[in-house]
């Protein structure tokens, strides 16, 4: 019974809303209505879910004394802190908005910010024309970077001002996303798309179980 | 020599970044900016929409990456503001919600808009898919009330607002994959149109669906705030920034044809 409900409903729903995306029916239309405003009430339940994990795994890494450890109980305390600010007194009280202005921005942004500074090490260090693929990847990172900044057709126009392009480096840039990047693009698209509705007969049909756990 | 300097200490390489990033945004330079297709489409898209019209403006980003799209929508909503047009703010990203309301009363005090008339700031609600589908039968369904806490239907820009079929674009301000969620599921199943303004790391996944037409036009990171700018002939943050990175890319630009220059003397000493 543990395995067969969930196979059955998952069977039953998967089946009814590939039948209301394709049957205009009124009756079609109102399953469809109805299962939208189920999963509204039902997708609160993953914040819970999350929230009852995010406890779960620091839990388990200050008892078992995990690298690093002592980070878990910084978790904790920003957790509770914005818990006990929010919950009591809604999300405009001014103890949270304080917490979200001064902690929680600034410290997303400087996570973020540091990427710059890793990213020009990364180029300088890594960053080689050792084979003819990597060559191509170097070329044309170049060639994009150049197109995104407004000085860069003034270099073009400086130093390679014998090519029959206005504004060259916009121009390439502008051509290298048109062209092979929305290919290749295009050709992932279909193959994730493809995956994507095999997994989902798999799913519908019980042949793929592991979302039920163990494995099978 | 040539080996000290391909291993050059990486503090000189984040010295050289900050300086790159604190001088051009300290000592503003006007650059000559080019305004992509793109960016254009959405500009145009938005010029012919006739007065009173909605849109709808997705903030789909987190604290980490204001930095890009904010400039977006404060160009995108004086542009609305402008012509007339009634701006409807939403967000699918919890940790946005304050960005969003404060950004969104600043530009309307800005351009004189009034709350419930000329805008409004619905907030957010959990899980992203039910909530772009649930908008598409009625948008009261998923948000019952905006942010204020006020019953939608005592808005009265509201009143006439059922859902996407009196919207006439939803531009998704975006940090992460949600402007494909919003194809997906709200230009496919209900037709609404869809412009995005995304940050620069994801432009490229962009591409294919303005070249079927499922985007109506997209500001592409820095450079397409600022193109927004010049379009509007009102300079702002998005030119200010397009300033900074543009010295960072091309700090970055150096970088990478010095160490290769090095490395190919080094191979070249080597054999």
């Amino acid at each position: 019974m543990k395995r067969q409900v969930p196979l059955a409903l998952c069977f039953l729903f998967g089946v009814a809303m590939i039948y209301t995306q394709f049957s205009p029916h009124q009756y079609s239309d109102a399953i469809y209505k109805e299962v939208i405003k189920w999963g509204l009430i039902i997708s609160p339940f993953a914040l819970v879910l999350a929230v009852v994990t995010l406890i779960q795994t620091h839990a388990s890494r200050i008892r078992f004394r995990a690298e690093h450890w002592q980070y878990s109980f910084i978790v904790f305390i920003g957790m509770i802190a914005m818990v006990l600010a929010g919950v009591p007194f809604g999300e405009q009280n001014t103890v949270l908005v304080w917490l979200y202005d001064n902690v929680q921005v600034p410290m997303d942004a400087t996570m973020f910010s540091l990427l710059a500074f890793f990213i020009a090490s990364a180029a300088f260090r890594a960053f080689r024309a050792r084979a003819f693929e990597a060559t191509l990847l170097l070329i044309t990172a170049m060639f994009v970077m150049l197109g995104n900044i407004p000085v860069g057709d003034l270099i073009w126009e400086t130093l390679m001002s014998w090519t029959p392009w206005e504004d060259g480096a916009s121009w390439l840039r502008q051509w290298i996303l048109d062209v092979p990047n929305t290919a290749a693009r295009r050709g992932i698209i279909l193959g994730v798309s493809l995956g994507v509705i095999s997994q989902s007969i798999r799913i519908i049909l019980g042949i793929e179980r592991s979302y039920l756990g163990g494995g099978d | 020599m040539l080996e000290k300097f391909m291993n050059m200490d990486r503090r000189i390489i984040f010295l050289l970044v900050a300086l790159v990033v604190i001088i051009p945004t300290l000592i503003p330079v006007r650059l000559p900016i080019t305004v992509s297709e793109p960016t254009q489409k959405l500009y145009d898209y938005i010029e012919q929409l006739p007065s009173g019209s909605n849109i709808m403006l997705a903030f789909d980003y987190g604290p980490s990456s204001l930095a890009e799209p904010e400039p977006m929508a404060k160009a995108v909503m004086q542009h609305c503001f402008s012509r007339g047009i009634k701006v409807i703010g939403m967000t699918l990203f919890p940790s946005t919600v304050t960005l969003a309301d404060r950004l969104m009363k600043k530009i309307a005090d800005e351009n004189n808009a009034v709350y419930g008339q000329d805008y409004v700031f619905l907030g957010y609600r959990p899980g992203t898919l039910p909530v772009i589908l649930g908008m598409g039968t009625n948008i009261a369904n998923v948000f019952d009330k905006d942010y204020q806490d006020t019953p939608l239907s005592e808005i009265p820009m509201m009143a006439d607002v059922k859902n996407y079929d009196q919207i006439s674009l939803l531009l998704d301000l975006a940090s992460s994959s949600t402007t494909e969620a919003w194809i997906i599921y709200a230009n496919t199943k209900y037709d609404l149109q869809i412009a995005a303004g995304v940050t620069a790391v994801i432009i490229a996944q962009m591409y294919p669906y303005l070249q079927t037409g499922q985007l109506v036009g997209m500001m592409p990171g820095y450079l397409g705030a600022a193109e927004y700018e010049k379009l509007l002939n009102a300079p702002g943050d998005g030119t200010v920034g397009l300033n900074t990175a543009s010295f960072a890319h091309l700090l970055i630009i150096i970088l990478v044809i010095l160490g290769n220059v090095a490395f190919f003397m080094q191979r070249r000493k080597e054999a």
